[in-house]
């Protein structure tokens, strides 16, 4: 690695923008004449930077139309705003987009137009409540959001998490990334005008979401996975419903295999629109589907795993060329995985407590909060003051539909935690978005955008 | 401001991971303090050498900079550190992940409430932009070098620094329709 | 000139009433999806409840064209400008539901960062709760405000002029403006 990074440039000619006329790459600074580096030795993060995708601009930019002349010469380029409110753009986000006609050269997501202060407010909450604020971050997978505060949350307390509820959240978290996929499958059909994708989406996202109401009372925004195991147990008969809906999905994601995959517009709109190199995803942080589109084999349920996913029997989807379609294929595929894993769960279910039986950290049965006082005592602590974690901090990630989730805590000994940090996949994800737009047209920004996938609950939590 | 306490109890075991496996090792960081925080390494460098550790790091293999985050120890300051680390009011946070190697580390750095400016790993890894941002939006540490500090959650005209212990949630008192009025 | 004009007759009578039909079934709404409660208000407009049945599948994307803005989730601090800005381009008449807990009070976030109540910006017809609100309750919310629309003023003004004008600068209502009342929810089916 050359330590030469800090390589100046030279003032630039608009006629040889990158400087590579004459042989020797030399430029005159202050200090004397300094070489340049090679071409080839620049990173791909270097070139993303260097080429210019990135538009620094203040966000608070207002163009006065008095500004603009009547004349508009050729070479001058217009900044549109798209969103925050735009039918297309996944929840409030708002990019500033340098056209040059119709085509992107940078442009700048602006985010926190659903900033929630979460994670102050989560230091207003006991433990025993906090899933139900982190729920609500990333809220198509909001089991995945429970799940990873409660691996945090247990791994400072030190409990060990009985065997059925490893398993009962492992098939809850898996349905809840198909129901995820399924719902981007639909809106990113909208996205590309099949507004029957959308429709067909929807229909599969309800049979898994009545089967969440079932389980845990809501269709969204469980607040089921709660340290120490999960709130209830599977309820009677569990295994038809979900054998139900992994006998009906597979056969209708050949049906939207068929519909789209083959189809001509959908491959002109997505081959080849977006692609992004694995350097430059890696050193953009992204995680997830964008990283294995790219064909980096990196999925935490595989190299680290969690819960027990070491112990069931699933392949990680891996792309090759890193564009639209790519990532399209990449989620399709998981659905199907997915229906692998749910049915290895329904087969192999341990019998056993849904939750651990510690009694400062679960809450008795309700039956006998009638018949011992020392279990209304514990139910009340526990619903009132909650449980105290001892100090510590930890770093929990687990793979959620949009890439790598994390969980940074800290504790101080209290009920409440002292900070709690969400390393949210789409909030990284979304830095790729100017490379990822450049050169394309606003029509192809809208498909990348779609298939990066950002649900803005969390990326401003 | 509190008396540095050595790394005791349960959340921090000096030297538990064996010396051959540990990251900081590899990467020739022999000379900072490091412990295990529920079986994941930390290292403690001072701010002065924060960005050689970082480089270092990522030249022993650590692709992908996972995280980076600040904390407010304002009401915390007892917290176990290990010896030889001035404990201060802000820490950075920062989580590194090697994909090939498939392991993890985190760093801690000190950062004092006086002069909270911190160098950027920007040129290190790209993806700690957005991050970065937020760290400066919600807690007001500076970055230097980074090419567009500025508020990234909050509207850019906002006044202070939410996540900040010193600032209040904000919360305002319920009011009920029709309820009968304070006695 | 205009409506405002004729006083309720038997001439008029007919008229008003297939003016108020009218307006009832097709209420079009504008795409004003924040956050989880986008999602169940998508999953209203999907196969499963169909909001189709009421005229209002389509879902416009420009406020010019809109009628009814369903407020679905947290309004945040940044947000709340860009949210005036939309009800304003609005044409008249228009309508507000605010769908969700986060919508109509703040809900469980009550911190610096959520406006506590849409109400605080634009006026609202009917409040759904929920968190977040069901299809089904956001289904019933539609359905009030079709009945409130059957049994309402055609000329419904609100406040003085063309709807509250809210000084951002200072957040303070002008004198005089009186937020509509709340919509009873009546459980059971609407007549």
């Amino acid at each position: 690695m050359s330590d030469d990074r800090r390589a100046t440039v030279p003032p630039t000619n608009p006629s040889d923008p990158f400087g590579q006329i004459g042989e020797e790459l030399v430029a005159e600074t202050d200090e004397g004449p300094q070489e340049l580096q090679d071409r080839g030795d620049t990173s791909a993060a270097k070139l993303a930077i260097e080429e210019g995708s990135f538009l620094r601009l203040p966000e608070g930019l207002v163009l006065d139309p008095g500004d603009i002349d009547v004349e508009f010469g050729e070479d001058e380029t217009m900044i549109i705003n798209m969103g925050p409110q735009h039918p297309s753009t996944h929840g409030v986000l708002r990019i500033m987009l340098e056209l040059e006609g119709e085509t992107v050269l940078r442009s700048k997501p602006v985010v926190g137009y659903l900033h929630t202060g979460m994670e102050k407010t989560a230091e207003q909450l006991t433990y025993v409540q906090g899933a139900t604020n982190v729920t609500r971050m990333d809220y198509l997978a909001p089991l995945h959001n429970e799940l990873v505060w409660s691996l945090a949350v247990e791994a400072l307390i030190g409990t060990e998490v009985p065997q059925r509820a490893t398993w009962i959240r492992m098939l809850m978290t898996e349905l809840n990334r198909m129901s995820s996929h399924v719902m981007w499958m639909a809106t990113n059909g909208m996205d590309l005008a099949s507004t029957s994708m959308m429709i067909y989406g929807f229909r599969e996202r309800e049979m898994i979401l009545s089967f969440f109401e079932k389980t845990t009372g809501l269709r969204m925004n469980h607040d089921y996975i709660r340290p120490g195991g999960v709130a209830a147990d599977l309820p009677d008969g569990w295994e038809d419903d979900v054998m139900s809906i992994v006998d009906t999905i597979p056969s209708r994601m050949d049906d939207y295999d068929e519909m789209l995959t083959g189809q001509p517009i959908f491959k002109l709109r997505t081959e080849g629109v977006g692609i992004i190199g694995p350097d430059l995803a890696i050193a953009m942080a992204a995680t997830g589907p964008i990283l294995r589109a790219s064909g980096v084999p990196w999925d935490l349920r595989r190299s680290m795993p969690y819960l027990a996913y070491d112990e069931v029997d699933f392949d990680v989807i891996v792309g090759t060329v890193g564009d639209t379609y790519d990532r399209y294929a990449v989620r399709l595929n998981e659905i199907r995985e997915s229906c692998k894993i749910v049915r290895q769960c329904v087969e192999r279910m341990p019998l056993g407590d849904y939750r651990v039986q510690d009694k400062k950290v679960t809450p008795p049965p309700r039956a006998r909060i009638d018949e011992s006082m020392e279990a209304l005592i514990h139910h009340f602590k526990i619903f009132t003051r909650g449980f105290e974690v001892p100090e510590g901090e930890v770093y929990t990630a687990v793979e959620s539909p949009r890439g790598e989730l994390g969980c940074y805590l800290v504790s101080d000994g209290a009920n409440k935690p002292y900070r709690m940090h969400f390393r949210a996949p789409s909030f990284v994800n979304l830095q790729t978005l100017p490379p990822l737009l450049r050169g394309g047209l606003i029509a192809d920004a809208i498909a990348i955008i779609s298939s990066v996938d950002p649900v803005m609950g969390e990326v401003d939590r | 401001m509190a008396d540095v306490i050595t790394a005791d109890g349960p959340a921090t075991h000096e030297a538990a991971i064996p010396l051959r496996q540990r990251a900081a090792s590899l990467a020739g960081l022999t000379d900072i303090p490091a412990t295990e925080s529920c079986g994941q390494e930390v290292l403690f460098p001072r701010l002065s050498e924060y960005l050689e550790t970082v480089t270092a790091l990522r030249d022993a293999g650590f692709e992908m900079c996972v995280d980076l985050c600040a904390v407010d120890y304002l009401r915390h300051h007892g917290r176990p550190l290990p010896t030889g680390v001035e404990p201060e009011r802000f820490e950075i946070v920062v989580n590194l992940l090697a994909i090939t190697d498939v392991r993890r580390v985190r760093i801690r750095v000190q950062v004092p409430e006086g002069d909270c400016v911190v160098p950027t790993i920007f040129d290190l890894y790209p993806g700690t932009e957005n991050m970065e941002r937020e760290a400066f939006d919600l807690f007001g540490i500076s970055f230097d070098h980074h090419p567009d500090l500025t508020r990234i959650l909050m509207p850019e005209d906002w006044e202070g620094h939410p996540l900040r212990k010193d600032y209040s949630v904000g919360r305002i008192p319920v009011q009920f329709k029709e309820a009968p009025g304070p006695r | 000139m205009g409506l405002e004009d004729l006083s309720h007759n038997f001439l008029t009578g007919t008229l008003e009433e297939l003016v108020k039909w009218a307006r009832r079934s097709s209420v079009w709404p504008a795409t004003f999806g924040l956050a989880c409660c986008a999602i169940e208000m998508m999953a209203a407009g999907a196969a499963d409840f169909d909001l189709a049945r009421y005229g209002m599948e389509v879902f416009r994307a420009s406020p010019r064209q809109a009628d009814l803005m369903v407020v679905a989730g947290r309004v945040s601090q940044k947000m709340a400008p860009v949210l005036r800005n939309v009800y304003d381009q609005m044409m008249e008449p228009k309508w507000v539901i605010s769908m969700g807990v986060c919508a109509s009070t703040g809900g469980m976030f009550n911190n610096y960062a959520i406006v506590q109540g849409v109400d605080q910006i634009v006026p609202v017809d009917v409040y759904a709760p929920g968190c977040p609100p069901n299809p089904q309750t956001l289904m019933h919310a539609i359905l009030t405000l079709h009945e409130q629309i059957r049994t309402g003023e055609l000329t419904r003004r609100r406040g003085a002029g063309l709807g509250a004008r809210i000084d951002l600068a200072t957040e303070r209502l002008p004198a005089g403006w009186v937020a509509a009342p709340p919509a009873p929810v009546h459980l059971g089916t609407p007549r």
